[in-house]
């Protein structure tokens, strides 16, 4: 990986972060912190790791699923420039009749993989994709966002046995472990620590890494073993709101709305601040 | 006792491996076996009831494409829809109680708002786990699961009209919520009969009144008109076994003329069939008939007692059928 390859990914997630500010100044109220603790992740799945081609719906892919949905916002401007959608869905997003929403839509936005937003069911649904591909023999593997909060949802730890149940190798979860939900910490309102040796002993490979440090994101993904016969859980250890100086773990910025020079300022920050 | 096998001795003394010809339930795992050899995109799941539902008789013949995915239903069905987008049409094979009514935000979220082909196979639907009691019962999955867009719903009544059921639905656009019964129902058809999927089942036909009845309530419903019949009140009986979608022409065609309407259903009267008959006749302004709901009463959970006795209690057999309509048109 060249400094290069580095800087565009650093690129991308600004792009993210600049994008998701945009896209919510338009509905006016949008989950900025959690989108923007998940943007080198993002940044690294789609410009560095994901194997995808010009048609969304290439058989053999890698899939994402958005089981935390409420990160959608980040990854439509990503599927657009991708060329999955026009960029002017964007200039519309979530108004009256747009395919695009807080959460996303598989049937309406091309590239999304599948519809989400009611926390807790993406490892399921992964766990269903990577059997079918399994069984197909195709190298396409599965990557599921989780959020943090997300895994009080108690369906995470029925698909956690399935997974290793199946050994499924090509099931790869991402805690996006930005230790807070909407009330505050994780740890203060339903605690899920300790987390890795949760996933181990529901007999998951756990690779623990810095979820704003492209290098160490881009090291893991690329070492992740091929056929193993074992699910992988990356926990990618994060900031909520990273990026934004003000919204850097602030439970308010959860959801909100920037209007006016308050985003300008603050995509201006984006674009001065050197994250991972 | 260390033998490997105890001989039985007495005709009611059964094991789980016996259910293999006892129940007819058995017949979905046969005819979706056969289905599967030519099609590869079936595959069957359930959750540690294999044994039960007889889905281990699909995990004989293509073990490749059986999931048991353990006392977990909230994850099969999710699993299940992620397998249909890689191309699988899997049918989940659990529970009514545990499919209609714990799994329903699954189906609704992951199954039907993506309409994705993924086929519950919900058995053991109404109060036929009889003594299991209220926990095993389900008598409100169709209210809940009629007002679910995208979803089908189809409720046969018998082992041959389940083998139509399926044999006509493998490449229906969308969900299917199949309601099925414990597979041990009385036979409603004869084999050969007409059984169309979204089309009501005309079996009888008289000019008293129409009775419309689904799942184990048509073999009461037909057996009730014979013998009302033979009193001189000719009933027409039709089978509706498919809910959604709902054959709004077909069923106000058999209404037509006819002073009164039965609904005959093994769920709530509030919500269920009786509730989807009552939408069609206001939608088209039919005020005409009375509509009577022979159903199990909204307002309360089962008392305990096995299947026979608790058909019997609620009047959900023949005999109480031929007897609600009798003092209805007394």
């Amino acid at each position: 990986m060249s400094k290069a390859d580095i800087e565009l990914l650093r690129e991308k997630a600004r792009f993210i972060r600049t994008e998701t500010v945009r896209l919510i100044t338009i509905a006016k109220s949008g989950h900025y912190t959690s989108i923007f603790s998940a943007a080198e992740i993002l940044s690294v799945l789609y410009y560095h790791v994901m194997q995808l081609r010009d048609d969304p719906g290439w058989p053999d892919r890698d899939r994402l699923i958005l089981s935390k949905g409420h990160v959608a916002v980040g990854v439509y401007p990503v599927l657009a420039e991708k060329g999955y959608f026009p960029k002017e869905w964007l200039d519309n997003y979530a108004r009256l009749g747009s395919p695009l929403g807080d959460h996303p839509d598989m049937r309406k936005v091309p590239g999304v993989d599948f519809s989400s937003g009611s926390l807790g069911h993406g490892l399921s649904i992964g766990v269903g994709m990577a059997l079918g591909l399994n069984r197909k023999k195709s190298p396409g593997r599965v990557f599921v966002m989780l959020g943090d909060g997300e895994l009080n949802e108690g369906q995470n730890w029925e698909a956690a046995q399935a997974g290793a149940h199946y050994h499924l190798g090509n099931l790869i979860g991402i805690v996006d472990r930005n230790t807070m939900g909407l009330d505050g910490l994780t740890e203060d309102t339903m605690s899920i620590e300790p987390l890795a040796d949760k996933w181990r002993a529901f007999k998951w490979e756990v690779h623990e890494v810095d979820g704003h440090s492209l290098t160490e994101l881009v090291d893991v993904f690329d070492n992740l073993p091929r056929n193993s016969d074992r699910p992988q859980m990356i926990i990618a250890h994060t900031i909520k709101g990273k990026g934004v100086g003000y919204m850097e773990s602030s439970r308010m910025w959860h959801l909100g709305n920037l209007s006016g020079v308050d985003a300008e300022v603050t995509i201006e920050e984006i674009m001065q601040n050197e994250v991972g | 006792m260390k033998s490997a096998e105890l001989e039985l001795q007495d005709k009611e003394s059964w094991h789980l491996g016996m259910l293999r010809t006892q129940a007819h339930s058995a017949i979905a795992a046969r005819v979706l076996s056969d289905l599967a050899d030519q099609d590869e995109r079936i595959a069957v799941l359930t959750a540690d009831l294999g044994y039960s539902n007889r889905t281990v008789e699909f995990s004989y013949r293509h073990p490749e494409r059986f999931f048991n995915m353990g006392i977990a239903e909230q994850n099969m069905v999710s699993v299940a829809a992620g397998l249909a987008t890689i191309g699988y049409i899997p049918y989940v094979a659990t529970f009514a109680s545990f499919l209609g009514l714990l799994s329903c935000e699954h189906i609704r979220t992951d199954c039907a708002y993506p309409n994705l082909p993924v086929r519950l196979l919900s058995h053991h639907a109404g109060i036929s786990l009889g003594y299991y009691g209220t926990s095993h019962h389900a008598t409100e999955d169709i209210g809940i699961m009629r007002t679910i867009a995208n979803l089908k719903i189809v409720c046969p009544a018998d082992a041959y009209s389940l083998e139509q059921a399926l044999k006509q639905t493998v490449d229906v656009e969308g969900p299917i919520y199949f309601r099925m019964g414990r597979g041990r129902e009385a036979d409603a058809y004869e084999v050969g009969e007409p059984w169309e999927y979204g089309k009501v089942s005309v079996l009888r036909e008289g000019g008293d009144g129409v009775i419309f009845a689904n799942g184990i309530l048509v073999s009461a419903a037909r057996a009730a008109a014979t013998a009302l019949s033979q009193e001189g009140i000719e009933m027409t009986v039709a089978d509706l076994h498919t809910i959604q979608p709902f054959d709004v022409e077909g069923v106000l065609s058999l209404i037509e003329g006819k002073s009164h309407v039965f609904v005959a259903e093994e769920h709530n009267t509030r919500g269920g069939v009786a509730s989807a008959v009552a939408d069609a006749m206001v939608d088209a302004r039919v005020s005409g008939p009375e509509l009577v709901r022979i159903g199990f009463p909204s307002d309360e959970y089962s008392v305990i007692a096995a299947p026979y006795y608790l058909y019997k209690h609620y009047g959900l057999d023949a005999e109480g059928v031929a007897e609600r309509v009798r003092s209805t048109l007394r």
